[in-house]
């Protein structure tokens, strides 16, 4: 127990005493959130959008009051003529187009079918479809505030209910994804540096000729980079909760029991990447190559894993991000328990148990 | 019981079976400074890693306190210190960090063992919160040598502690092993430089991976069976180069300010030397006899 505290002890330092490290370690995750929360994010915001009012009445006015009061749209003009619309279109600057018809307040009262034309600007069909959704929601909310007698003689009226999600705010989905793949990155490039880096430095030589074990070693240099990434666990949290207003919804102890468990398994993989790698090079390429690009390709959380050709939907089970992107989904947005998520627990601890195995198997005792 | 058994062993790498070590033998004593001597790539390493179970032996066995270095790995590497050619410690720690670093390693405590180390730390102990990164060579291996003995070992295994030291560290840290073989450790240790070996009990001079003969340093220049000759001129090059052609000479070579010269026969006298020399019109030159040192044995015995 002595030797293991020891041996932690002189991991932290090396850990504390080098800036560089330090810096990716709680720079990385505190930028990555902040990219994908404000700059690389899917949803819509301030979208330019032009109004071909031909009803010019007080209902119309009040209508695109509301559209702009609403974050998603901004209305650039009001144009006069369905040629102007498309000239706008022409120009790129705006992605959708309203028409109001004439008679617009009128036909209302009277409960007769309005008809509203949205054009869309359908070369980013996702955006289009997003925008397309959006106005629709705000058209349902107008007619309800303002006309709630109108569904008279009689109108169908689908309620979509966007469940754990309801403002479809993009957070929910890229919060658990960047968790994923920042703490993946994190452990697996610290540690398969970690014990390459005593080889290097020719310290295991040394530490070899000791009655230390290999299991010894193993631990003790996964124990500080488990607990440093657990407080990047937390900072993800905070900023999550505080800067992306998104709440977490389940319960926090078992976000952490599920994020530890998931470091370890990273942890695991750089440990063994670690052990068969000989330059501190050779291990930072392993891991940056092998696993930046699966966790982003295989999580489910850039690409949805159901469309991909099943080969790869097969690979994407291998990527121990992908699952625990469920678990976080699961239990941070959906606010699910235990009994939803012991399956992807249940992989993530038997992929530990076989990484861990091979490693203390393939630990060298001796130099070549 | 002997320290260190070495018997035929044998190690070969890569494909090309390149053969580093060549049916070596040979025992250190206990309590022995042991010191193999040879140039670069002679071997001297990999001996050293098959001894401290680093490396697996190709042929041949060897035993260090009597426990055989494949089967019985784990044991020897309790007892043992060992301080690889190239410094092996942490950079980033502190002086102070490394030592207690390795001594929790194996089990003890600075305090416990502080009287092995005490001559040695006492110098290092101003810069003891200093990282081991920036010490100079000097210190580097001054506290190699302290992390290494921390835990009391039986024998030592020292790969080349001197090179890149300078010559008043060198010869502190030859000051240093003496007195822990006082202590009654065993000391392995290997070093390129001809003037150290006489500082150890007994020497092996290994070349090509051969062990080419061991022996006291005494009796190594006892037993030179040359008469050896120290000649000078003002152009040394044109000296050697016309020395070697010469009938009468066996060998000549460059021996810090002067030439060494082995005579063909050992009848050869100075003033037969002198008058050779003044055939060939150098200025200044002169010649007189010498003791044969190590390196004279040693360049001998490879020629």
């Amino acid at each position: 127990m002595k030797q293991f505290m020891s041996f932690v002890t002189k991991e932290f330092y090396h850990v504390l005493r080098d800036r560089k490290t330090l810096f990716i370690l709680f720079g990385m995750p505190v930028v990555q959130i902040l990219i994908f929360g404000f700059a690389l994010t899917t949803e819509v915001k301030n979208s330019k959008i032009v109004v071909l009012n031909m009803a010019h009445d007080q209902s119309s006015r009040l209508l695109i009051d509301q559209i702009e009061a609403s974050a998603y749209f901004e209305t650039s003009r009001e144009l006069n003529s369905f040629s102007q619309v498309e000239e706008e279109f022409k120009r790129g600057e705006i992605r959708l187009a309203l028409v109001i018809p004439a008679n617009f307040e009128q036909n209302m009262r009277r409960g007769e079918q309005v008809k509203l034309q949205l054009i869309n600007d359908a070369s980013d069909p996702n955006t289009a479809t997003t925008l397309g959704n959006y106005m629709g929601f705000i058209l349902a909310d107008f007619q309800r505030m303002h006309f709630p007698t109108a569904p008279l003689p009689m109108q169908i009226v689908s309620e979509i209910k966007m469940l754990y999600n309801p403002q479809l705010k993009g957070a929910p989905n890229f919060v658990p994804g960047v968790m994923a793949m920042v703490l993946m990155l994190i452990c697996v490039m610290m540690t398969s540096v970690a014990i390459v880096r005593e080889k290097e430095t020719g310290t295991m030589e040394i530490l070899l000729v000791s009655p230390f074990k290999p299991i010894l070693v193993i631990f003790s240099k996964a124990f500080p980079y488990l607990l440093l990434s657990l407080v990047n666990v937390s900072s993800i949290l905070l900023l999550s909760v505080f800067v992306l207003n998104l709440p977490i919804n389940g319960s926090l102890f078992l976000l952490y029991a599920m994020s530890t468990l998931f470091i370890i398994t990273c942890l695991s993989i750089g440990i063994l990447i670690s052990v068969r790698t000989n330059s501190q090079q050779v291990a930072m390429l392993i891991s940056l190559m092998g696993m930046l690009l699966p966790a982003l390709l295989f999580s489910g959380f850039m690409f949805p894993i159901e469309n991909m050709p099943i080969p790869l939907q097969v690979i994407s089970n291998i990527v121990p991000a992908k699952w625990y992107y469920i678990i976080v989904k699961a239990v941070m947005i959906k606010g699910l328990g235990f009994m939803s998520i012991w399956k992807e627990a249940a992989i993530l601890l038997l992929m530990t148990f076989v990484l861990l195995g091979i490693s203390l198997k393939k630990f060298k005792i001796r130099l070549a | 019981m002997k320290a260190v058994e070495v018997n035929a062993l044998r190690k070969v790498y890569g494909k090309e079976k390149t053969l580093a070590v060549d049916e070596v033998s040979f025992e250190v004593n206990e309590g022995e400074i042991f010191g193999l001597i040879g140039p670069d790539g002679a071997g001297k390493t990999s001996i050293f890693r098959m001894l401290t179970t680093l490396l697996l032996p190709d042929g041949g066995n060897a035993k260090v306190c009597g426990l055989d270095v494949v089967k019985e790995y784990k044991k020897i590497r309790t007892m043992v210190g060992y301080m690889p050619g190239k410094f092996s410690l942490y950079p980033d720690l502190t002086v102070e960090e490394n030592l207690h670093f390795f001594a929790t390693v194996f089990g003890t405590s600075v305090q416990e063992n502080y009287h092995l180390i005490e001559a040695i730390y006492v110098q290092l102990a101003p810069f003891k919160d200093r990282r081991a990164g920036k010490l100079s060579g000097g210190m580097k291996q001054k506290l190699a040598l302290c992390c290494a003995l921390i835990h009391q070992p039986k024998v030592l295994f020292l790969d080349e502690p001197t090179t890149g030291v300078d010559p008043v560290s060198r010869k502190e840290f030859w000051e240093m092993l003496k007195k822990l073989k006082q202590e009654g450790i065993s000391i392995l240790v290997s070093t390129p430089y001809m003037d150290e070996a006489a500082m150890c009990d007994r020497i092996g001079l290994i070349q090509g991976g051969k062990l080419l003969s061991v022996d006291l340093p005494s009796q190594l220049i006892q037993k030179f069976p040359h008469n050896v000759f120290a000649v000078k001129a003002d152009n040394m090059y044109q000296l050697i180069q016309s020395l070697q052609a010469n009938a009468l000479v066996k060998d000549v070579y460059a021996f810090g300010e002067y030439a060494h010269l082995i005579p063909n026969n050992s009848a050869l006298t100075t003033s037969d030397l002198l008058h050779e020399m003044d055939k060939l019109n150098l200025q200044n030159s002169s010649a007189s006899p010498t003791q044969a040192t190590i390196e004279d044995c040693f360049i001998q015995l490879l020629h």
